[in-house]
């Protein structure tokens, strides 16, 4: 556990120091829903219709950016080594580097997400299943992002590489989270997509660190 | 896994001899060799069989004509590219809790040939799609899950081909080989849900109806044929691949 904070507590000082990096996948959040409107008509109504999953998906995309610096630092510097060598298993580790991750980058997200709502028109009463909806599905895309980084950590193109490896398996966050945002906007309950999303992220929550933990250790012989 | 009881080394108590001995690469290269005609073969036969008698001697489609005769390519095709994933996660499972690099060799033999079984259920599918529901592409549960199913394969070859020390791509794309499989029946629960929601019943044209046994018998002989055929590629392409990566081997010499 003392691994965990102090990892978590290390890489927050870090972002802090460079704030910069933390505001770029806010900022492309905030550009991609301006581009909706553009790209289609500036109806409230249309707007309104295909905001869930536009919010949903610009959700997925930012969450990518930055990804595959989230292990590289560590692996250049060799900290990586140094946590593999610490009594406390690598998978906790690691889950206090992702922890810190979504803190930085997940989070303002989800704050910024009901500005980026009213842009397109979502109607007010769908905001909760928004906001309750990237609370619990963030989480799940930092992990399966954090996979992604370490599977490729050591790869050439790793940039590249990620978005292919890591949205096949947002698939079903993306259905069942833009689903939960349709319901609550048609006036309809969204608890029942809300508690699949939430299951998803305990299910990853409970398997993704042992997978990273093992593909850092291939990226480490 | 390090620290005083290792699982490799239990585990590798459960492996029979033979297949230890089946893993060595000049083993498998020289039984690999001899086996291929055995499947290749009777690939060819059933498969010519089987496309001429649903070509031409399963009776016409009451409701679809001849154009259902495409489900003799189409579901041998979807129903390989499942038992492909199979494979290529079995061999990496096998690999990685082994430590056998010959089964990620099978695995990445397997990959392609899946991919193309996935990309052809899928145009297969599309090309159906044309005279059945009227437009090339339909968004149905089937197709959308087939079409993530390929976005898989083609991670898996992507990271597979992405390291400059090959045996970490081994080990990483089995990794994610791993996690797709765990992450497959999500996928397909979620795309099927998804579908009800969205997609309504166009394809009662193609819903379930019993198959009659004169329709069913060719596709078995398509299916039973693409499945030696499978084998028999991935044979052929882990024979390649092992000679590729044993090329500084003496015995690779020996065996060309």
């Amino acid at each position: 556990m003392n691994a965990l904070v102090a990892v978590a507590r290390r890489d927050l000082l870090v972002a802090v120091r460079r704030a910069g990096e933390a505001v770029t996948p806010l900022l492309f959040f905030v550009v991609v829903t301006t581009l909706v409107p553009l790209g289609l008509e500036p109806r409230p109504e249309l707007l309104a219709e295909v905001a869930p999953g536009m919010l949903w998906v610009g959700a997925l995309l930012a969450a990518l950016l930055g990804l595959e610096r989230l292990f590289a630092a560590d692996h250049e510097d060799g900290t990586l080594e140094q946590l593999l060598l610490v009594p406390t298993p690598l998978a906790l580790a690691v889950l206090g580097k992702v922890a810190t991750h979504w803190l930085v980058t997940g989070l303002p997200l989800v704050l910024v997400a009901p500005l980026c709502a009213e842009l397109l028109a979502l109607p007010h009463a769908a905001l909760p299943a928004l906001v309750v909806g990237l609370l619990l599905g963030t989480p799940t895309l930092a992990l399966l992002g954090a996979l992604g980084a370490a599977l490729t950590v050591s790869a050439r193109r790793s940039a590249l590489l990620l978005p292919l490896l890591v949205l096949p398996l947002a698939v079903p966050l993306l259905i069942f989270g833009a689903r939960a945002v349709a319901l609550a906007a048609s006036g309809a309950d969204p608890l029942g997509p809300l508690l699949l999303v939430a299951s998803l992220g305990l299910f990853t929550l409970s398997l993704a660190p042992l997978a990273i933990a093992a593909a850092l250790r291939i990226a480490l012989e | 896994m390090s620290d005083g009881w290792s699982f490799t080394r239990w585990s590798a108590g459960i492996l029979p001899a033979w297949a230890h001995r089946l893993a060595s690469p000049p083993h498998f290269y020289a039984l690999a060799g001899r086996l291929t005609p055995w499947f290749a073969w009777p690939a060819a036969v059933l498969m010519a069989v089987g496309l001429f008698a649903g070509l031409f001697v399963a009776p016409t489609d009451h409701q679809q004509g001849d154009a259902f005769r495409i489900i003799y390519v189409h579901v041998p095709s979807a129903w390989l590219s499942m038992s492909s994933y199979a494979i290529v996660a079995g061999a990496a499972a096998v690999g990685l809790i082994w430590r056998i690099k010959l089964a990620h060799w099978v695995a990445h033999a397997a990959a392609p040939v899946g991919a193309s079984f996935t990309f052809l259920a899928l145009a297969t599918g599309s090309i159906w799609g044309k005279p059945m529901w009227g437009t090339w592409w339909v968004w149905d549960a089937r197709l959308t899950a087939e079409l993530v199913l390929l976005f898989l394969f083609l991670g898996y070859l992507a990271l597979a081909d992405a390291f400059d020390d090959p045996r970490k791509g081994d080990r990483a794309s089995g990794v994610l080989a791993l996690v797709g499989v765990v992450n497959l029946p999500i996928i397909k629960y979620s795309v099927d849900w998804w579908s009800t929601l969205h997609q309504p019943a166009t394809i009662t044209a193609l819903g379930k109806r019993a198959i009659t046994i004169e329709m069913l018998w060719p596709l078995l002989l398509m299916w039973l044929g693409a499945t030696l055929f499978l084998v028999a590629v991935t044979l052929t392409r882990a024979r390649a691949i092992t000679l590729e990566r044993e090329r500084a081997q003496a015995w690779v010499g020996e065996a060309l």
